[in-house]
C-alpha cells in the first residue's frame, strides 16, 4: 500500500525538520507547568507583601480540579495554537515548492498525500500529547493527588479529537490556498470561526469546543457526557478531508 | 506511445494550446521546440496528468489520459523544468521512496539507486541533504528520479538548461543512449541540443504545431545553403551585406557583429559570387566557410512565418 510508503515520508518529514520535537516540547511544558501554576499561584499570591487585610481569606487553597482546570485551559489555547502552525503550510507549501507536482507523477493518489499528511500530524500531536499527560499526571499526582488513569486518558482522548478538528480544518485550507501566505490567512480565519460559533450558548453544546468542559468533568469523575459534540466532531473531521480531496482532485499543481 | 488530438488548454482569456496535435512513434527521441510561452511546459504538464485540458484527447504508453493516472505514472517519467525535492532528504532516500512507491523490491531498489546515482553523477553526494544542492545537481537529480522505474515513455522539460557544459554533455550522451529503452519527448529552447539527439523533431508556436517531421527530412526540406563571414572591419562588412541583399541569389542575411550569415538560393553561383562581392568590396575577411544549414534556421524560419501570418 502507497500509503504508509508516504506515511512514513511525512513522519520522517515530522522528525527531520524537528515538527514532532517542537509540538511535543510545547505541549510538554504546558503538561508539566500545569499543576505547578496550580499549585503555586495562590502561595505566590499570598507571598505579596501588603496584601490588603480579608484578601489573604479569599484565596482559595489549590485542589485537584485546578490543576485539572489549568491544563484543559493550556491545552486549549496552545495545543490549537500549535495545531494550526503546523498544518497550514502542509499542501500549500508543497504545491507552491513544485514537491507535490514531483510527487504525483509517481504512483501516489491526491487520496494518498493528503490523508498521510493528515496522519502524519494526528501521529505527532497523539505522541505529543501522550507525553504531555504523563508529564501532567505525575506532576499532580506528586503535588495534589492521583488522578484515575481511566478517565485522564478520556479527556486527553477528547482533546486529541479537538486538535484533529482544527488539523483537519487547516489543511482543507491549505488545500484551498495555493501559496503558505494564502493559507495562514485562511486557517487563522477558521480558527477565530470555530472557536467563535463555539463560544455560542446553544450550538456550541454541540461544537467540538464542548469536548473540553466534557473531559475536564470525566478526569475529575463526573459532569455530563457530551456525545452529540463527540459525534458532529468526528463528522467534521471526515467533512473537512472529504472536501479537501475534492478540491484537491480537481486542482492543477 | 504519444497521440494528442487537437488539444485545447486555455487560461482565462489565454489560449496555452490551440489545438495541438502531436504524435510520437514508440523508440523515438521527439525535440519539442517552441518559443518562450508556446505551450510546451504546458503540454507536458497535461501529459502527466498534472494540468486538465480544456478539450481534446491524448494518450500516452496506450493510457487515455485522465482514465487511469496509477498506470500512466508507471509507465510515465517526468522531469519538470525545476525539479523540486524535499530538501531535508538525502538523493538516496529520496529515490528510495520512489522506488517503493513503484513496487521495486528491496534489494533491486538499493542496486538501482546507486546505479542511477552513478549514472547522473551523484555517488559522491548520496548522503547529503538535497537542501544545499546546485540547481544543476537538482536537475540530474530529477532524471534520475524520473527513470527510477524504468519508464517506457521519458517526458523531459528543458533537462539541460540548468547544467555546466560538461554537466550538459553528460546528460544529452545519457538520453542519447536512453532511446534504446524508451521513447523520449524532450522540450528545449536550445537548438543544438535538440539538433543533437533528436531525430524527430516538432516546433510549436502560439498553441499549435508548427510542424512536424524526423529531424533529416525537415534539414532536407527547410534548410537553405548557407555561408558564413567574419571580417575585420564592422562598416565594411555592413556595406557588403548591403550589396548581398541586393542579389538575386541570396535570400537573406544575417549580421551580428562582424560575422555575416548569408542564405542562398543557389550554392554554385553563391560559392563563385560571394568572394568575388567581398573582393569588390575590399572587405579583409578572417574566416569564411560554407556552414551546414542548422535547426536553428529553420525554427526561425517557421516561427518567424507564423508570426507574420
Amino acid at each position: 500500500m502507497n500509503f504508509w510508503i508516504v506515511l512514513r515520508k511525512e513522519l520522517l518529514e515530522q522528525w527531520r525538520t524537528y515538527r514532532l520535537l517542537i509540538v511535543a516540547a510545547v505541549l510538554i511544558a504546558f503538561g508539566l507547568s500545569s499543576p505547578l501554576l496550580a499549585k503555586f499561584t495562590p502561595e505566590l499570591l499570598k507571598s505579596i507583601p501588603d496584601i490588603p487585610p480579608g484578601l489573604l481569606e479569599l484565596i482559595p487553597e489549590p485542589t485537584l480540579a485546578d490543576a485539572v482546570g489549568q491544563y484543559v485551559e493550556n491545552m486549549s489555547q496552545f495545543g490549537i495554537l500549535l495545531a494550526v502552525l503546523m498544518s497550514m503550510g502542509s499542501v500549500a507549501q508543497e504545491k507552491e515548492r513544485g514537491t507535490a507536482a514531483m510527487m504525483l507523477t509517481h504512483p501516489v493518489t491526491r487520496s494518498t498525500f493528503l490523508l498521510a499528511k493528515f496522519s502524519a500530524l494526528a501521529v505527532t500531536f497523539t505522541i505529543s500529547l501522550s507525553l504531555a499527560a504523563l508529564g501532567c499526571w505525575y506532576y499532580t499526582l506528586l503535588l495534589f493527588d492521583a488522578l484515575p488513569w481511566g478517565s485522564f486518558l478520556a479527556l486527553n482522548g477528547l482533546m486529541l479529537v479537538v486538535f484533529l478538528v482544527y488539523i483537519s480544518a487547516v489543511l482543507l485550507c491549505s488545500t484551498l490556498a495555493n501559496s503558505q501566505g494564502g493559507a495562514a490567512g485562511l486557517a487563522f480565519g477558521a480558527l477565530v470561526l470555530i472557536a467563535g460559533v463555539g463560544s455560542l450558548p446553544r450550538i456550541g453544546e454541540y461544537l467540538p469546543g464542548r469536548l473540553f468542559r466534557w473531559g475536564a468533568e470525566l478526569a475529575l469523575g463526573g459532569g455530563e457526557a457530551a456525545w452529540p459534540a463527540f459525534w458532529v466532531s468526528l463528522g467534521l473531521i471526515a467533512a473537512f478531508l472529504v472536501t479537501a480531496w475534492l478540491v484537491f482532485r480537481r486542482q492543477e499543481v | 506511445m504519444i497521440r494528442v488530438e487537437a488539444l485545447h488548454k486555455h487560461y482565462g482569456a489565454v489560449r496555452a494550446l490551440d489545438g495541438l496535435d502531436l504524435t510520437v512513434d514508440a523508440g523515438a527521441v521527439f525535440g519539442f521546440l517552441g518559443p518562450n510561452g508556446a505551450g510546451k511546459t504546458t503540454t507536458l504538464r497535461i501529459l502527466t496528468g498534472l494540468a486538465r485540458p480544456t478539450s481534446g484527447r491524448a494518450a500516452v504508453a496506450g493510457v487515455d489520459l485522465g482514465t487511469d493516472g496509477r498506470t500512466l505514472s508507471r509507465r510515465v517519467g517526468y522531469l519538470p523544468e525545476q525539479p523540486a525535492f524535499y530538501s531535508w532528504m538525502t538523493p538516496g532516500e529520496f529515490l528510495d521512496t520512489l522506488g517503493r512507491l513503484h513496487g521495486i523490491s528491496s534489494s533491486e531498489r538499493a542496486s538501482r539507486v546507486r546505479e542511477l546515482l552513478s549514472l547522473v553523477s551523484l555517488s559522491e553526494a548520496s548522503k547529503r541533504r538535497i537542501g544545499g544542492f546546485s540547481r544543476g545537481m537538482r536537475q540530474r537529480l530529477g532524471l534520475a528520479a524520473a527513470l527510477i522505474h524504468r519508464p517506457e515513455v521519458l517526458l523531459l522539460d528543458e533537462p539541460v538548461s540548468a547544467l555546466d557544459p560538461s554537466g550538459r554533455k553528460e546528460v544529452l550522451e545519457l538520453i542519447e543512449r536512453l532511446s534504446a529503452e524508451c521513447t523520449v519527448l524532450m522540450s528545449s529552447h536550445i537548438l543544438a541540443d535538440v539538433e543533437r539527439v533528436c531525430n524527430v523533431v516538432g516546433i510549436i508556436n502560439n498553441g499549435r504545431m508548427v510542424i512536424q517531421a524526423p529531424r533529416q527530412e525537415l534539414m532536407e526540406r527547410y534548410a537553405q545553403p548557407a555561408f558564413e563571414a567574419e571580417g575585420e572591419d564592422p562598416a565594411s562588412v555592413q556595406r557588403w551585406a548591403e550589396i548581398l541583399q541586393r542579389q538575386p541569389w541570396v535570400t537573406g542575411t544575417n549580421l551580428v557583429g562582424c560575422v555575416l550569415r548569408v542564405t542562398v538560393k543557389d550554392v554554385r553561383l553563391a560559392r563563385r559570387e560571394l568572394l568575388a562581392t567581398a573582393v569588390a568590396q575590399a572587405v579583409a575577411l578572417s574566416r569564411y566557410e560554407e556552414v551546414r544549414p542548422s535547426l536553428e534556421d529553420i525554427f526561425l524560419k517557421l516561427v518567424g512565418k507564423e508570426a507574420t501570418q
